[in-house]
């Protein structure tokens, strides 16, 4: 008999006002206890909406029934029939607009935990003993990789276990894309990340960091080096600013630049050489998980004030529901439907204030949002010493602009058809270098889909 | 792992290092940078490259020690190893169709210069070179610069070397004397690039400055780099390092280039009182 509580089994979670001064994670996870009694909640729908909620169609209740019977190993192996990243997106997932958001369980309480339930499986196959993979034979095919992020690693990966020779070329000098330099370690511990890297190594894909294509070698010049096929992952990492006055002041970073100093070159830790300054107080512009993980960060390296300026509100905010209930709990404070005008600074140009605009919502736009319009009159300064701009990215023009044959739309994204193939002959790609950014799971989902293309191309060549 | 072969002092506070890095010396061309990062707790430098040797896969670089990073990596030794190495970024100094320049190089600065000149005078351009330096022990670069040029003028603040006073006053003079010059490529401390580009500007001549903002990644990733010109937003690593002199807003960039002093100057504190115990 399923279990008809209608609230999720909590997840323990480090206090709010002691984890908003470290940098380890904020949710705890499940026991074995509380995953199998939150797992009987699942009513084995005969229709499953949940799967067709998940954009790589994991086998929801089948996992789930499997961690009923407390066979924690069989639901990771059920996971990964379809996803090879379950820790990851089981922590990052916008459950509540996939899986969870057509649970029937949420019409009347709330949803199943999925995303718990399969971070749980993930972590437990994780910490338990098991035979490492074994390198799959070699078929003698060599297929390269740009960019270790999501994307490429899950494309690498079912490529390597179909016996391809993968190689992946990663600009950073640590793989992972945004798993390492975006998303911050209370939300996604980097062990975790460097473990399924480690996997991968483990199935022989050869890992080159360091290597900024389409600067130390040219899409065609992998091909001439004996590469069959080539999958560009490379994101997109192009920071956006607002193009207000004083920009360019001393203390106004883009959320790209003040996360990679935190996450990938650890400058919150005692011991490593990047710098991050301390503020006292401090704005980010925008309302996405990236400026809820910027604001959280800044709180974290011992800010008082942590504003979020939003010129929507609460409902239009694209952030995961989880990271502003965190962050609102962590002491951020939000500061919807204000857009801001103008960076004030000091004559040594250092940003002593955020001039913004009261905002109201008017009509529906393209998006389907109301479209916020400036109330005449209602400018002010927010006191703060720094702003982090938080607006959105788009894809690098690096690799498109030295690769012949590749087109891109308006927006620099990669054209690809249904199979991921660009416009260029044995050339694949997907990811945010095709969506612009979008989520993990996407881009978990693109890679895999262009394995199985590549492989069909490569078996019929 | 990039091993280091060649490593050379060329004064006290500026040393020469070749490193075995084949894919950059490969593409590597004048103008270009690496970004290096020595190990897994170190920060990510920007260094120009100052040659590169395609056949033994090398690539040299010159660097002035002014902090923790330029001083941990001279205090490393040929066999030693840098963990990351990567490159070459930016784009390649563009000479144009120019058939007489000017080269200058203040301090360090030299070293980034003179692969342009060289690169130009092997092209078969005219190539005059101004070398600016505080003072005599700091000169550098002194033989290599003058093969790479038809005339090398040399000045120093304190008069101990050369000619006495700033390279802009050489400058001037060259303009003064004969305005048939199509192209000045001045590299250096921000306000002699600075000084530089107001020289030149009344003889209208061309004037190419190499910007050396902070930066992290040098991919366009991190717009950390961005700088001002025309009025317009550019990102150093990916549309330069090169820019137009005469459109660049040398102040924000001094500005922004001063947002970590403080602390890294508690650092360099810290490492120099280290460095005293090593050395003595
Ligand atoms: C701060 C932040 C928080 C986020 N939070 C969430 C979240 O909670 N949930 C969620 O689902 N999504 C989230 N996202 C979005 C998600 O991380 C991305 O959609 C996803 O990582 C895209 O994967 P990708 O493989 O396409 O690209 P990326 O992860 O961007 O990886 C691209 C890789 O390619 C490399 N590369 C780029 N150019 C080159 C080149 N020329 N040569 C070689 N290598 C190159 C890059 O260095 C990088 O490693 C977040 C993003 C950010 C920035
Ligand atoms: C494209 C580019 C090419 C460069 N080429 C060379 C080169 O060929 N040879 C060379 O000696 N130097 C070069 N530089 C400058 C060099 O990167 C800096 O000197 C170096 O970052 C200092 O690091 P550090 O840890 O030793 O000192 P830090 O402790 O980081 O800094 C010491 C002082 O230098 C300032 N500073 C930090 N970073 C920079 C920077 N990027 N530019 C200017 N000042 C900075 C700090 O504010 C501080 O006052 C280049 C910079 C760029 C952006
Ligand atoms: S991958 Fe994401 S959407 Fe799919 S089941 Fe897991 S948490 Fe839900
Ligand atoms: S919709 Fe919800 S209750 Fe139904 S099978 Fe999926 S997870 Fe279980
Ligand atoms: S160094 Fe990051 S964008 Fe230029």
């Amino acid at each position: 008999m399923a279990n008809m509580s209608l609230e999720k089994i909590m997840m323990p979670e480090q206090d709010p006002n002691v984890r908003n001064k470290n940098f380890e994670e904020v949710s705890l996870g499940y026991t074995p206890e509380m995953a199998i009694e939150e797992a009987t909640r699942c009513l084995n729908c005969k229709h499953k909406p949940c799967v067709a909620g998940c954009p790589v169609n994991i086998k929801i209740p089948e996992f789930i029934s499997l961690v009923v019977q407390g066979d924690f190993e069989g639901a990771y192996k059920k996971i990964t029939e379809d996803s090879s990243l379950p820790a990851v997106c089981g922590r990052v997932c916008p459950q509540e607009s996939q899986c969870e958001g057509v649970c029937v369980r949420g019409i009347k309480g709330e949803p199943v935990a999925i995303g718990r339930l399969e971070r749980f499986v993930a972590d437990y196959h994780m910490n338990s003993e098991h035979e490492k993979p074994q390198k799959p034979q070699s078929n003698g095919k060599k297929v390269a990789v740009i960019g270790a992020g999501p994307s490429g690693l899950t494309c690498a990966g079912d490529l390597a276990k179909l016996g391809y020779e993968v190689t992946i070329f990663e600009a950073f000098h640590t793989a992972g894309g945004v798993l390492v330099y975006g998303i911050p370690e209370f939300r996604l511990p980097k062990k975790i990340v460097h473990k399924e890297i480690d996997g991968l190594k483990d199935l022989g894909v050869t890992i080159m960091t360091n290597m900024v294509i389409g600067k130390v070698l040219s899409v065609d010049e992998i091909i001439s080096m004996g590469y069959e096929a080539v999958f560009i992952g490379s994101g997109a990492g192009l920071p956006q600013f607002l193009g207000i006055p004083g920009e360019s002041s001393v203390g106004v970073y883009s959320a790209n630049e003040f996360l990679t100093r935190i996450n990938l070159m650890k400058a919150y830790l005692e011991g490593y050489n990047t710098p991050i300054n301390k503020s006292k107080s401090i704005a980010v512009v925008g309302g996405g998980n990236v400026a809820m993980d910027a604001a959280r960060c800044a709180k974290r390296l011992g800010a008082e004030h942590v504003y979020i300026v939003y010129r929507r509100s609460m409902e239009e905010m694209p952030a995961r529901k989880e990271e502003v209930h965190h962050a609102m709990e962590e002491g951020i404070e939000f500061k919807l439907l204000c857009n801001p005008e103008k960076i004030v600074a000091d004559e040594k140009g250092f940003v002593t204030g955020l001039e913004c605009v009261k905002m109201e919502l008017g009509e529906p736009d393209a998006s389907g949002r109301r479209r916020p319009i400036a109330v005449e009159g209602s400018e002010f300064v927010l006191d703060v010493d720094s702003v982090i701009m938080a607006l959105g990215t788009s894809p690098n023009p690096l690799i498109r602009s030295t690769t012949e044959g590749i087109e891109a739309n308006k927006r620099g994204c990669l054209i690809v058809d249904e199979n991921m193939k660009t416009t260029k002959d044995a050339v694949y790609a997907g990811g945010d270098a095709v969506t612009g950014a979008a989520t993990v799971i996407l881009a978990m989902g693109a890679g895999k889909i262009a394995a199985n293309s590549i492989h069909e191309y490569l078996q019929n060549k | 792992m990039f091993k280091i072969v060649e490593k050379r002092k060329l004064n006290d506070s500026v040393t020469l290092m070749s490193v075995d890095a084949p894919f950059v010396a490969k593409k590597a061309q004048a103008g270009q940078f690496i970004i290096f990062r020595i190990d897994e707790q170190g920060e990510r430098i920007p260094l120009t490259i100052a040659d590169y040797d395609r056949e033994k896969g090398t690539v040299t670089i010159i660097f002035q020690i002014v902090g923790k990073s330029t001083i941990e990596l001279s205090e490393m030794n040929v066999g030693d190893c840098i963990l990351d190495f990567v490159g070459p970024l930016g784009n390649p100094t563009e000479f144009g169709d120019a058939k007489k320049a000017i080269v200058i190089g203040g301090g360090v600065g030299c070293a980034i210069a003179y692969p342009s000149a060289k690169a130009m005078f092997k092209a078969g351009i005219h190539v005059d070179m101004i070398a600016g330096f505080r003072s005599k022990d700091i000169v550098i670069l002194e033989d290599e610069m003058k093969a790479a040029s038809n005339n090398l003028y040399i000045t120093t603040d304190d008069g101990t070397y050369g000619e006495k006073g700033f390279v802009t006053e050489v400058l001037k003079r060259l303009l003064e004397k004969d305005n048939t010059y199509d192209l000045i490529i001045a590299i250096g401390p921000v306000p002699m690039m600075k000084f530089v580009s107001l020289a030149s500007k009344p003889f209208g001549v061309k004037t190419l400055v190499s910007l050396n903002p902070i930066m992290i990644d040098g991919t366009g990733m991190c717009g950390g780099c961005r700088v001002t010109v025309g009025g317009k937003l550019k990102f150093a690593c990916v549309d330069g390092p090169d820019f137009d002199g005469h459109e660049v807003d040398f102040d924000e960039l001094m500005r922004r280039n001063s947002f970590y002093k403080e602390r890294e100057a508690n650092d360099k504190n810290h490492v120099c009182r280290l460095g005293e115990k090593f050395n003595g």
